[in-house]
């Protein structure tokens, strides 16, 4: 078993982390640190592998995941003063228990998935779907807008991992989509803050209520 | 059976006490204290040993046959449960399920004496130990499952001797696998001796207590059984663990036994260590925890199940 396999699995397990912690703090944390261990796997798989390109890939995906989005969730918790989800829609033990079933089923779709290009380790691809599942899962089950943006997050990482260590020349693909999520966390940053002021709390429960 | 075997069950009997002497010192140094003597728990069974018992009225012959059960239950544990390289003398093929079960035996006559006293206490704390273990024992068997598919061997001697012995075809290829094995047993570890963060031996508070609200009513050489039980079970889940993290084999059984004793012992710092940095989780986060602990276990009968 070799470093990748290492990194994926250090992935997995922030993965499960995400889902059981309560305390947003925490769960901003681990998100930052899936972002660097992926930045870390960028360099270290083959298909970007040592080129500058690669390098610069990685610096750039670990610097927003791991450090600016961080800042900006914090300070968006800051503003709206929430520190802990006090009743997601599925408890954090039945979400450990989805991240592993999620695991299960990653493996099992990424055993019948015919790759064009082997991977650079088998489980690469169990990684990126689990990743992807547990962000869906997040989104879903969690109330405060800032813990579905750390979902939606996760869900980016996931398919990042999948293409870092599939596809053969991401770079561009990959510069355009970290845009997109950086654009897409600065926004609900602002749209969290805005639900704070008309609510007084961050729950998206509240969304449903809104009429014209 | 060579005389041999018989060394791992001998240093356990004789030394188990020893554990919770060298936890207790340890927390003593973190607390600045100089600590009971290394001797203490021999002088309170010895102590223990000498008084009689007083029975309360309510109970039965079940509360009697509690302590009595579940000592020789451990003993069984004891002999199945090999030090390191050392072989224990008993052991057949899935002798790992037996080890589950035996440690469910202590803990079902363990829960029945405490409801047979009809105290309200008892039989919160009954209710909490059974509803930690049940989440306790899937970290186990299935941390015990992926060893077992891992080496391919179905008994305790054979596996640990296995992952000692052939570290290159075990812990470097499946190192992630290991260290979740290792990680959950831990907990497990943690948790069936009552141990911070699952359980504090030390409070007397009843609301609080789960292991030790159990054993409130029993007295004399009942209690000595059940502390010198409770000695054992740390013995054995402890030598489970560093037998797996302690890859040594010299091949002399007499080395391989010591080595491992010296695990158990850093095995015990180590958790006056944990008991003295942390306080006790909260009711409701327990669960929790020993889930985490069953997930890990999960994960690693996952890795090890698939396919290369």
């Amino acid at each position: 078993m070799g470093f990748i396999e290492i990194l994926l699995v250090l992935v997995i397990v922030t993965d499960l982390a995400l889902l059981g912690a309560s305390r947003i703090n925490s769960c901003i944390r681990f998100a930052a640190a899936q972002g660097i261990l992926l930045g870390v796997l960028t360099l270290v798989s083959g298909a970007e592998g040592h080129t500058l390109r690669g390098i610069a890939l990685a610096i750039v995906s670990a610097g927003v995941k791991g450090v600016l989005f961080p800042a900006l969730m914090t300070r968006a918790i800051r503003e709206a003063r929430v520190r802990r989800e006090i009743e997601p829609v599925v408890g954090y033990t039945t979400s450990v228990l989805v991240g592993v079933a999620s695991l299960a089923v990653s493996l099992w779709i990424s055993s019948r998935l015919p790759l064009v290009r082997p991977a650079a380790s088998t489980l690469v691809v169990p990684t990126a779907f689990t990743t992807i599942l547990v962000g869906l899962f997040l989104i879903l089950s969690r109330k405060k807008a800032l813990n579905q943006v750390t979902g939606y997050l996760v869900l980016e990482n996931g398919i990042y991992s999948f293409g870092v260590a599939l596809v053969e020349a991401p770079f561009l693909v990959e510069l355009g989509v970290l845009l997109d999520v950086f654009v897409a966390v600065f926004v609900m940053g602002i749209t969290i803050f805005h639900i704070n002021r008309t609510f007084d709390r961050i729950d998206t429960d509240l969304l449903s209520s809104l009429k014209d | 059976m060579s005389p041999a075997t018989l060394i791992p069950p001998i240093l356990a009997l004789v030394l188990a006490p020893f554990l919770l002497a060298i936890v207790n010192r340890t927390k003593a140094a973190f607390a600045g204290r100089r600590g009971q003597p290394w001797l203490q728990q021999y002088y309170d069974l010895a102590k223990l040993l000498r008084k009689g018992a007083v029975y309360s009225r309510t109970t039965t012959w079940v509360f009697r046959a509690g302590p009595i059960v579940s000592l020789a239950a451990v003993l069984v544990a004891t002999a199945i449960v090999p030090l390191g390289g050392a072989r224990a003398p008993l052991s057949f093929e899935g002798d790992i399920v037996l080890l589950a079960y035996l440690l469910g035996v202590v803990r079902f006559f363990t829960v029945l004496a405490a409801l047979d006293t009809g105290s309200p206490f008892e039989g919160m704390g009954a209710s909490r130990e059974v509803q930690f273990s049940a989440l306790a024992e899937p970290a186990l068997l299935l941390g015990l499952a992926a060893l077992a598919r891992l080496t391919g061997k179905l008994s305790l001697s054979e596996i640990v001797a296995t992952i000692s012995g052939d570290p290159r075809a075990t812990w470097f290829a499946e190192g992630p696998a290991l260290v979740f094995v290792v990680v959950a047993l831990a907990i497990v570890f943690l948790a069936e001796n009552a141990r911070i963060p699952v359980d504090d031996p030390n409070t007397h508070l009843e609301l609080t207590m789960i292991h030790e609200v159990m054993v409130l009513d029993h007295g004399g050489v009942d209690l000595a059984f059940i502390e010198y039980g409770a000695a054992l079970k740390l013995w054995v889940l402890g030598s489970i663990v560093v037998g797996l993290v302690l890859p040594v084999r010299t091949g002399a059984v007499l080395v391989d036994a010591l080595v491992t004793v010296l695990g158990l012992g850093a095995l015990a710092v180590a958790t006056g260590a944990v008991e003295s940095s942390m306080a006790r989780l909260r009711l409701l986060r327990v669960p929790q925890l020993l889930v985490g602990a069953g997930a890990f276990s999960a994960l690693a009968l996952i890795f090890i199940l698939m396919p290369r």
